[in-house]
């Protein structure tokens, strides 16, 4: 970490190749999963889960929500994860129509 | 009153006058961002749901073109997110020449991107994929696919003129280090939300050998 002329802590070029290539092999990670003949829950559950993670590195490193004040953290992040979580109240119906459906 | 704003300012808790300590234009960019993923998010939702809505959903991707030049595509964006993140740090330092040259190279993954991801419908159009109707059935899998990546594909196209505008002004020395790290906010969401429709669209439609 170094501290540049405008005050703010910037960080090294290190921790973004490093954040980089993480992605990356979560990426490769993820490409050999789907050709896993996985159950289609598990296989949702452990693609997400990668990508989740992989979001969370984009976030905190390249967007530098690490670097950020926790108020502005705190303030943006939760309440989107609770509209998105809310979001899948409406699968349940999806699972119904399933059922309905003429086969 | 003023003594006390002034007090305020610099206890623990950090709030005050400026509870984000961030630019006016760098939160607007950050709310932007917070309702786009609600776009996405209602989209994929959508597309999920349909998803699960249909028995047999067609699973279409072959792992040569598609799954290949999609991981390519991925690869494409995640380093162009790297080149964005470097040409901040550039700006923070003050120089540049690298900024426009992060920049340049940032927006050559862009253009990379658009252009692989182009084939990729031309192929799938050229198949009889609609958005109404394709050869596998579910004639709701061609509009998802199609609304889902083309949005998509609408955000890295104006992604790339959007770092072409900062680029050129930032060589006039009219943009400040606070317009590009802005402009580099927008591109690194555009790349997290590639992270979610990678998977959810094609690595779950792959054709099983």
């Amino acid at each position: 970490m170094e501290i540049t002329h405008a005050g703010h802590v910037e960080t090294g070029p290190k921790l973004y190749v490093l954040t980089w290539v993480w992605l990356l092999v979560l990426t490769a990670i993820e490409v050999t999963l789907a050709y896993f003949h996985l159950p289609i829950g598990l296989m949702l559950f452990l693609l997400m889960g990668l990508s989740i993670v992989k979001a969370a590195l984009i976030l905190a490193h390249f967007m530098h929500l690490r670097f950020e004040r926790l108020n502005l953290v705190v303030t943006l992040i939760p309440a989107m994860v609770l509209c998105i979580t809310l979001l899948t109240v409406f699968f349940p119906d999806g699972m119904r129509a399933l059922r309905l459906a003429v086969r | 009153m003023a003594e006390k704003v002034e007090r305020l300012r610099f206890v623990e808790w950090g709030g005050g006058v400026s509870p984000f300590a961030v630019g006016s234009k760098k939160l607007g960019m950050w709310l932007f961002i917070v309702s786009d993923s609600l776009t996405f998010s209602g989209l994929l939702v959508g597309y999920s749901y349909v998803r699960i809505a249909n028995e047999r959903w067609p699973m279409p991707f072959e792992f040569w073109p598609t799954i290949v030049m999609a991981t390519v595509m991925t690869f494409c964006l995640l380093s162009s997110s790297l080149t964005m993140a470097l040409a901040v740090r550039a700006s923070s330092l003050g120089d540049r020449a690298r900024v426009i040259r992060f920049i340049a190279l940032t927006m050559l993954g862009g253009i990379l991107f658009v252009l692989l991801h182009a084939k990729e419908w031309a192929g799938l159009i050229a198949e009889g994929v609609r958005l109404w109707e394709n050869p596998w059935g579910v004639p709701l899998f061609g509009a998802s696919f199609f609304t889902l990546t083309g949005l998509h594909m609408l955000h890295v196209i104006s992604g790339v003129i959007y770092l072409g505008v900062i680029a050129l002004g930032v060589s006039r020395g009219r943009f400040t280090h606070e317009d590009v790290e802005i402009s580099g906010l927008y591109w690194h969401f555009v790349d997290l939300v590639w992270m979610f429709i990678f998977p959810l669209v094609y690595l779950l439609s792959v054709k099983m050998p």
